[in-house]
């Protein structure tokens, strides 16, 4: 603000207010449900205040205990979902820092042939060709393991793409002087690339591992198995088998387990996350 | 793109690029290979006969006006999300750039929506909703709305255009609002000093120099819309009631995983494919423009 409008900050500052409270509503409406017992959340009105079953309630859902009427405690459920969140993020930024390292520092025959390829995938979300590729897992055996669930998600284009970027920023004297004193690629890659690269890495590593958590579809497909159903795609059963009798304290608590780590890496780390998010969409 | 001082060619490079492009090949153009091939072929639900029949399933599909109904409602909740979500995050946006103190504190709590799973905020805005016990449905009790999503057609496409959009604000508030913090604050000041009123200076500086942003998120929602929201359909209606909220990826899914009609199936999913490529052509040629700008 240039000048002192006061009114104007004012106002600024409500709808601003009112913009927050409406996005935090429906988080907030979950917390409630997740501190109730199962027979309050189920009358009308709704509390709009929380109650004390919390920790109750995170129990019974974690662990599965007998009064919550689920088949598979969901703290199972959140250690694949943060096995796959994990292995992608970082399966996704190995294989993207080698290529990209390839592309930019050497010259060989289809070098832009490979980039060409890599950049194609940009165009294929797996929404678009899930039922080919599900044949393909399928045919190689990987269904109801984590290999399925994660190694078709692990090739990224955006990532080969910020890398690459991150690489030409660079400048030409550090490979000049690592050759001269005798230093050859790897060594170069891992003595200086890599620690130049630590933020752009860090940043990436944040917004791909919301990536691997968030997954639905991809799971939903590839596990029949449930000892490897993962949270978010959880929900969807709990919220089928509840048509008849729904448990919605125990729902609401696992919608709250499962949007808990997401929403604490981007809370905790959201200067790297702004960074990263506006740098990959560049 | 490549250094000027750079390594010369050995076996090297090949080992380097291999993980990448075997997960590539394997899993991205053999599938989308056998997409387009599948997509010439009618085979029976079992795979136990198999019959070629070149453009037979795009000639069903554009022959079907159901196929255009979904074109049509496609369309139609992807541009109320896109336009609600770049509208609220613009206001709010333009609401914290105003303000001298507490503009990063805003954004903290505005954020955090872009890390919850599509399907899980379909999963909150459903219980919100419920026809029995959701407190919104309630409070539409008192002035006589009976909501009810899972009979309605309508309601329902309100309900996964509003948990779509929730999801969506954050990311454009967070583009919106790193552009106008770019632009430098002497043109605003010289606008000021010559009396533009802040509506003034929003409308005639801020909003003309934003635009490329603007644009890159259009394109962004619409692919958001189109392809990412299938986990909150998936939660919240399932495509229904009637198929009124079935939007084309929805339908692929569903023609090929419940109903098995494959051939049908990976025909749309090749027509998605020729509506990403399409985007993200578009998407590039208008980026070469921004550096062009610059």
């Amino acid at each position: 603000m240039i000048e002192s409008r006061p009114l104007a900050t004012m106002i600024s500052h409500a709808i601003l207010l009112l913009g927050v409270a409406i996005i935090a509503f429906p988080v907030w409406i979950t917390f409630v449900a997740a501190t109730h017992d199962a027979v309050r959340v189920t009358q009308v009105p709704f509390p709009l205040l929380p109650s004390d079953q919390l920790l109750v309630n995170l129990k019974a859902t974690l662990f599965a205990t007998q009064d919550s009427s689920l088949d598979l405690p969901i703290g199972l459920m959140m250690l694949n979902s943060l096995v796959m969140a994990l292995t992608i993020a970082l399966g996704k930024i190995s294989i993207s820092l080698l290529s990209a390292f390839a592309i930019v520092y050497f010259r060989f025959p289809f070098r832009m042939f490979f980039f060409w390829m890599i950049f194609i995938t940009l165009m294929l979300p797996v929404e678009v060709r899930i039922l080919p590729t599900y044949e393909v897992v399928a045919r190689l055996n990987m269904l109801n393991s984590y290999w399925g669930l994660t190694i078709p998600l692990i090739a990224s284009a955006t990532a080969t793409f910020l890398f690459r970027q991150t690489f030409l920023t660079i400048p030409d004297e550090l490979l000049e002087a690592a050759r001269m004193d005798g230093a050859g690629p790897m060594r170069f890659f891992f003595d200086i690339l890599l620690p130049m690269s630590r933020t752009s890495i860090a940043a990436l590593f944040v917004i791909l591992f919301i990536f691997g958590w968030n997954q639905y579809l991809w799971p939903l497909l590839i596990t029949t198995d449930e000892s490897m159903y993962t949270i978010v795609m959880g929900i969807k059963n709990l919220l089928e088998t509840a048509e008849g009798d729904p448990q919605w304290h125990i729902i609401m608590t696992t919608a709250l387990l499962a949007m808990l780590p997401p929403i604490l890496i981007v809370l905790l780390m959201q200067k790297l996350f702004v960074t990263g998010l506006i740098e990959a969409e560049k | 793109m490549l250094k000027r001082v750079h390594f010369g060619p050995s076996w090297l490079p090949y080992a380097l690029v291999l993980p990448q492009v075997a997960i590539t090949i394997v899993f991205f153009l053999w599938p989308a290979g056998q997409s387009i091939y599948q997509s010439f072929l009618i085979q029976d639900p079992f795979g136990l006969s198999t019959e070629f029949v070149f453009l037979e399933n795009y000639e069903m599909l554009f022959d079907d006006e159901l196929y255009y109904d979904t074109f049509g409602r496609t369309f139609f909740f992807s541009i109320f999300v896109a336009s609600f979500s770049l509208g609220i995050a613009l206001l709010l946006a333009a609401m914290a750039d105003n303000v001298i103190k507490g503009s990063v504190t805003y954004r903290t709590m505005l954020i955090w929506p872009y890390a919850v799973a599509p399907a899980i905020a379909g999963a909150l805005w459903v219980f919100m909703f419920d026809p029995t016990l959701g407190v919104i449905t309630h409070f539409l009790d008192k002035f006589d709305w009976d909501w009810n999503h899972k009979l309605n057609g309508g309601e329902a496409m309100a309900l996964v255009i509003m948990a779509a959009t929730w999801k969506q604000i954050s990311y454009n508030f967070l583009f919106f609002l790193a552009a106008m913090q770019s632009i430098p604050k002497s043109l605003i000041e010289a606008a000021a000093i010559d009396g533009a009123s802040p509506s003034r200076r929003f409308w005639s500086i801020i909003f003309p120099l934003i635009t490329p942003t603007t644009f890159f998120l259009l394109v962004v929602n619409l692919v958001y819309a189109f392809f990412e929201t299938f986990g909150i359909i998936h939660v919240v209606t399932g495509g229904g009631p009637a198929k009124s909220t079935e939007i084309l990826v929805y339908k692929a899914y569903n023609d090929g995983f419940i109903g098995l009609d494959l051939g049908s199936s990976a025909a749309q999913s090749t027509i998605l494919m020729a509506m990403v490529v399409i985007i993200t052509v578009i998407q590039f040629r208008f980026i070469e423009r921004r550096v062009d700008y610059q």
